[in-house]
């Protein structure tokens, strides 16, 4: 037995499951076909997918003048979606790293997937910058490359610059620490596939790994030392973004709030994610014994705190917003000039989704409650677009000089390519879901003796503590 | 003298550990071990070094580090220096506190993928390579001890039996 763990503890694997049945539970959605509503939903994100792809096609034709943005409003929606998704993007490693240095168990079931879900979502993320270049040809120019211009290097006084080395950074450890924990797992698909075809590309994938002691001991040491670099790693990557707009002289965005206000929002919403993401694949995958209420539970606690985290710190925004007596800062997002001006409902949007609803997280009745999680996850993510919105928006629509007031309103191009975003995501996530195992069988396997319930509940009958 | 492997299968990580240990307090040299997934205290009781792997890690984050260093000084400060809002940056110094974000993602960028790509060549892991376990139930439920012996195998045999094999093949 891998560790001891108090009877009291509700179980992570419920049901009488032994190591094989962890097998075939994990490699029967690879396996098998995909069923009708399956098949719809990839459809729809396809179609979605494909007007997104449309719409970046023409703004990269045309030119991004087909956006809503205006000489004021400069960033909208564009850097709006950036964020979010970055922010979304934040949850899968710190269920896989922050978890595993704390040593919370209960990740096991639902890393695999939380990861997915972070390299998705900052591919995402990533394309957003690059089309906001608009000569998108030119993107290698934040490369530090000598350019067209001779020697002129990039400038690394920029956070702008930081946020290339940064998502870059992430985005390659996050898919490396994806790929090495799913190496046993591939194998383990590969050593039971009876198709030729299934078996040569598992195969493939799995790079001939043969569980030899001495390979085991360095993949344990090489995810430790991972998760101790993906964590301050995580943490850099939202400060930074939070920097484009804290280093700025603007109203609102000057604050230095901002950096672990940002990683505190991001952890908010990509929990949010993973919870809409596996309340729904538990279900579709048949893996309801391997997340379970226990596991929602735990990611609605880690709402909840991240949830009051980022409360507090609109209080104190708001507070000082007031307090400092400026009339500049009555027009910050978080102002009272923001809930009572032309912004009023992008204003309480974010305070209704982001602050008073996850309150009801403290009842343990709807902390359990699959429907409320799943209810409850789709309001975060809409008020955390919000907050993203209001940060951008509403902060850039009232300047210092009255002239250069303005409103902004999105164009069908913004509103298409934020939909195509979110139909690449789920078109991935799908495409995934049925073709790599979606739990970590490997790890999971190394906890059933102390933490499945049918082991629990022999060792409660033999009085064994 | 013909080389033989002794392969015994097991069904269960603890009759594993225990059948190891009665093996090296036998004086077996334990070969390998095929298991599906990592059996905590096994090396220990198998007796392998640790593994080095994190030192490396380290060393290739200060690589990391210095090349950034590097980078940035040769690129900001000797190449082609730029007033950026006149932020100083005459001596490397005056304009390191902006250089901090890239120098930790760039040590973090090293240190990361060179102990993956190190961890990949030292445990043989690559595209096409071939999967060297013996028995595909080794990556499912079963755990495999593989003992390299010169003669008369029946003792081991015995002793493997007694621990608890479920299965034992002999391999020439």
């Amino acid at each position: 037995m891998s560790h001891y763990e108090a009877p009291i503890r509700e179980p992570l694997i419920t049901g009488n499951k032994s190591f094989h049945d962890i097998t075939n539970d994990v490699a029967a959605p690879v396996e098998g076909k995909a069923n009708k509503l399956w098949w719809i939903a990839f459809l729809i994100a396809l179609t979605a997918f494909l007007y997104g792809l449309g719409a970046i096609m023409y703004t990269i034709g045309t030119g991004i003048g087909v956006w809503g943005l205006n000489n004021k409003i400069n960033w909208a929606w564009d850097i709006t979606n950036f964020v979010w998704w970055v922010g979304i993007g934040h949850a899968g490693t710190l269920i896989s790293a922050v978890l595993l240095l704390f040593r919370q168990k209960w990740r096991m079931g639902i890393n695999r997937s939380a990861e997915a879900m972070t390299i998705f979502a900052v591919f995402q993320a990533g394309l957003f910058p690059i089309i906001h270049m608009g000569r998108v040809w030119n993107a290698f120019y934040v490369l530090p490359l000598p350019n067209a211009l001779g020697n002129l290097w990039v400038n690394f006084n920029s956070p702008l610059l930081w946020d290339v080395f940064a998502i870059s950074t992430y985005l390659s450890v996050s898919i490396v620490f994806w790929y090495t924990g799913l190496l046993p797992d591939f194998a383990m698909l590969r050593d039971r596939a009876v198709k030729p075809f299934q078996k040569k590309i598992y195969s493939l994938l799995s790079f001939g790994w043969s569980g030899r002691l001495k390979d085991w001991q360095r993949f344990e040491e090489v995810s430790l030392v991972l998760a101790g670099l993906a964590t301050p790693l995580v943490l850099s990557v939202h400060t930074i973004v939070s920097m484009d707009f804290a280093t700025s002289i603007m109203p609102g965005w000057h604050s230095t709030i901002f950096p672990p206000y940002f990683v505190a929002g991001a952890i908010f919403s990509g929990f949010a994610m993973v919870q809409t993401l596996l309340i729904i694949m538990r279900k579709v995958s048949n893996l309801e014994a391997y997340i379970t209420n226990i596991h929602i539970e735990n990611m609605n606690k880690v709402i909840l705190l991240t949830g009051g985290i980022v409360s507090v710190a609109y209080i104190t925004e708001f507070f000082i917003g007031w307090y400092s007596g400026s009339s500049y800062e009555d027009y910050t997002y978080l102002s009272v000039g923001a809930a009572t001006g032309p912004y009023w409902w992008a204003f309480w949007a974010l305070i209704t989704c982001n602050f008073i609803i996850p309150q009801s997280l403290w009842f343990k009745k709807l902390r359990t409650s699959y429907m409320w999680s799943f209810f409850i996850s789709i309001v975060i993510n809409i008020g955390m677009w919000f907050e993203r919105f209001d940060i951008i928006v509403i902060d850039l629509s009232r300047g210092h000089l009255p002239s250069t007031w303005a409103m902004f309103s999105p164009t069908y191009v913004d509103i298409a390519v934020f939909i195509g975003t979110i139909g690449f995501f789920f078109v991935l996530f799908l495409l995934y879901s049925r073709t790599f195992p979606v739990i970590a069988q490997a790890e999971l396997k190394s906890i059933l003796k102390s933490s499945g319930e049918n082991y629990k509940k022999l060792r409660e009958e033999n009085h064994e503590s | 003298m013909s080389h033989k492997v002794i392969q015994a299968l097991f069904d269960d990580d603890d009759v594993l550990l225990s059948a190891v240990k009665d093996l090296r307090d036998a004086d077996y040299h334990i070969d390998e071990v095929f298991t599906p997934f990592p059996v905590h205290g096994l090396e220990k009781a198998v007796g392998i070094p640790n593994t080095r792997i994190a030192i490396t890690s380290f060393i290739y984050g200060v690589i990391g580090l210095s090349f950034a260093v590097w980078m940035m000084n040769y690129m900001m400060i000797q190449d082609w220096p730029m007033n950026i809002g006149g932020k100083p940056n005459f001596t490397f110094a005056e304009n390191m506190p902006s250089f901090v974000p890239i120098m930790f993602e760039l040590t973090v960028f090293f240190a990361a993928h060179l102990m993956v790509i190190t961890f990949y060549m030292r445990s043989k892991l690559w595209p096409f390579k071939e999967a060297e376990n013996p028995d595909v139930r080794t990556t499912d439920d079963h755990f495999m001890v593989e003992v390299f012996t010169k003669d008369d195998s029946s003792d081991l045999e015995t002793l493997l039996k007694k621990s608890g094999a479920k299965e034992i093949k002999t391999k020439a």
